[in-house]
């Protein structure tokens, strides 16, 4: 049985609230499969964030059926690690490179007491996976990959005075997620570096590069 | 007929191509957008014959003046404008009514005496591009962009249904004084004082920095429970949501709404009375009322 705790969201739609950002994912692997096995006809949407999953339907009576049948699902062990949503387990990463030239280099390797070669170690060396998207289309928010020592943390807040205006590219830090902008717009993060690979191509399929699960690999370029 | 095509020579405040917008794309930060009523560009298609997913155009106050390239059937629905054909001898129908435009006419759609926002369907629907399954113009995403001088919207195919023969269809009115959106409370509710879910009645004002992505409404001071600040991690939202920033002021998002936020939602209006706000002007109020919501586990 999955713990979740169900919030309505209007008539045809609820969040399924869970703990933390790894059930979140157990969550979402499990929803997906039973969407697969044409298990939860009438979601129109499925869409995850850190501590929930929201599921929005065609109509109530199809949000009562999907709310029932995903209250009921196992859910893998934890201890066995998060499966990967999306994409088969060992697929292959992303990669993205990235000038490492941010403004908030300096201010993020203060914040963790390093150096800012040992911030461009920790996000290159780290294996990254999509937890899911928002704040803008294409905006994937990444984790560290599950099961994974990663060399090092890089958690830091968000700048105290968001930007008014981050360009397309930025690769910003904030909690334990790093993310790209997709294009030019006010954004809160830490940023270390900037890409010139698009993450957001609406008239591509699939149009975001970082859709949920998919790993990402970080890599120095001069 | 194939070929024809609508040139827009007057765009109007905000005029949009829309149609029953992209659901299933949430999931990469894409909402749904599409029509603001969608019962109201469903029908207008009916009156043409098209079938009821064709895109159409989202006319905002009227002022829309567009050159038939060929002969065209349009018909207009939601908020009650007048439609003007000029050709050689001029013709004058209101919504719910196809009208047939000869070749080289020149259609004109005026603002509502009341509402915001009319539908207007051409026979063959709006032909323009489609990105993620969607004519749609959204205007949170960047897709699409509202029409301007000299835009050519092609024209589709006839169906093969023929224009059906009505009078003049009756539409469901939503254009109200002080329209009543029922609401279910949450998702987070809980977030917030007893006094403010009592204070969702209103009245609201619906402020002028309102659009697509929601209505930005003044009222009551929608206080929060007093155990402290607590910070919500970002969740995914639905169209209909109350989002309540720091200041206690909601916003009621519609189809361009971000797929989610980082401010609670106290309640969330039903679907089938968004079409309700569609219609809201600024300077005009509206008032909330919470009902019962799903049964949930």
């Amino acid at each position: 049985m999955t713990a979740a705790r169900w919030r309505p969201c209007g008539d045809a739609a609820a969040l399924a609230e869970v703990p933390d950002l790894a059930a979140a994912q157990r969550l979402l692997a499990a929803v997906e499969a039973a969407r697969e096995r044409g298990e939860l006809p009438g979601v129109l949407d499925i869409v995850p964030a850190a501590r929930t999953l929201l599921l929005r339907c065609t109509d109530a009576a199809a949000l009562e059926h999907a709310a029932a049948h995903v209250a009921a699902l196992p859910l893998d062990d934890p201890a066995a690690g998060a499966t990967t949503p999306g994409v088969p387990p060992g697929g292959e990463p992303v990669r993205i490179p990235v000038v490492y030239d941010g403004e908030d280099l300096a201010e993020v390797a203060r914040l963790l007491d390093v150096d800012a070669a040992e911030v461009v170690r920790r996000h290159t060396g780290t294996r990254w996976q999509v937890a899911f998207t928002g704040f803008a289309p294409g905006f994937g928010y990444l984790v560290a990959a599950s099961g994974e020592a990663g060399p090092g943390s890089l958690a830091v807040p968000r700048r105290r005075e968001p930007r008014t205006r981050v360009p397309a590219g930025a690769v910003g830090l904030a909690a334990e997620f790093t993310g790209v902008y997709p294009r030019a717009s006010p954004g809160g993060w830490q940023l270390v570096g900037r890409t010139g690979t698009p993450v957001w191509r609406p008239d591509a399929e699939p149009p975001a590069l970082l859709a949920p699960g998919v790993l990402v690999r970080f890599e120095e370029a001069r | 007929m194939s070929g024809s095509a609508l040139v827009v020579e007057e765009p109007g405040p905000l005029t949009l191509v829309q149609d029953l917008g992209r659901p299933g794309h949430a999931h990469l930060g894409v909402p749904a957008s599409g029509a603001l009523d969608p019962d109201a560009l469903r029908l207008a298609n009916r009156l043409v014959g098209n079938p009821e997913h064709l895109a159409g155009l989202e006319v905002l106050l009227g002022g829309l003046a567009l050159r038939a390239h060929g002969a065209v059937t349009v018909a207009l629905a939601g908020a009650p404008a007048m439609l003007h054909v000029e050709h050689r001898d001029a013709r004058h129908a209101g919504p719910g009514v196809a009208v047939a435009v000869p070749d080289g006419g020149l259609v004109r759609v005026d603002a509502p005496a009341r509402g915001l926002r009319t539908w207007l369907a051409v026979r063959g629907g709006v032909a323009t591009s489609s990105l993620l399954g969607s004519r749609s113009t959204d205007v949170l995403s960047g897709l699409g962009r509202a029409l301007r001088n000299g835009d050519e919207l092609p024209v589709g195919p006839a169906p093969l249904h023929p224009v059906p023969a009505v009078g003049q269809a009756p539409q469901a009115l939503a254009v109200v004084d002080l329209p009543v959106l029922r609401v279910v409370a949450g998702p987070r509710a809980d977030w917030f004082a007893p006094v403010a879910l009592r204070a969702l009645a209103g009245p609201w004002a619906v402020t002028s920095s309102s659009d697509r992505v929601g209505l930005r409404l003044r009222g009551p001071d929608l206080v929060r429970a007093p155990d402290g600040v607590r910070e919500l991690p970002s969740e995914g939202v639905v169209a209909g949501a109350l989002q309540v920033p720091a200041d206690g002021q909601p916003v009621l998002f519609l189809a361009d709404h971000p797929v989610t936020g980082g401010y609670p939602v106290i309640a969330t209006v039903v679907r089938a009375d968004l079409r309700l706000a569609a219609q809201a002007a600024p300077g005009t109020y509206l008032r909330l009322r919470v009902v019962t919501g799903p049964r949930l586990p």
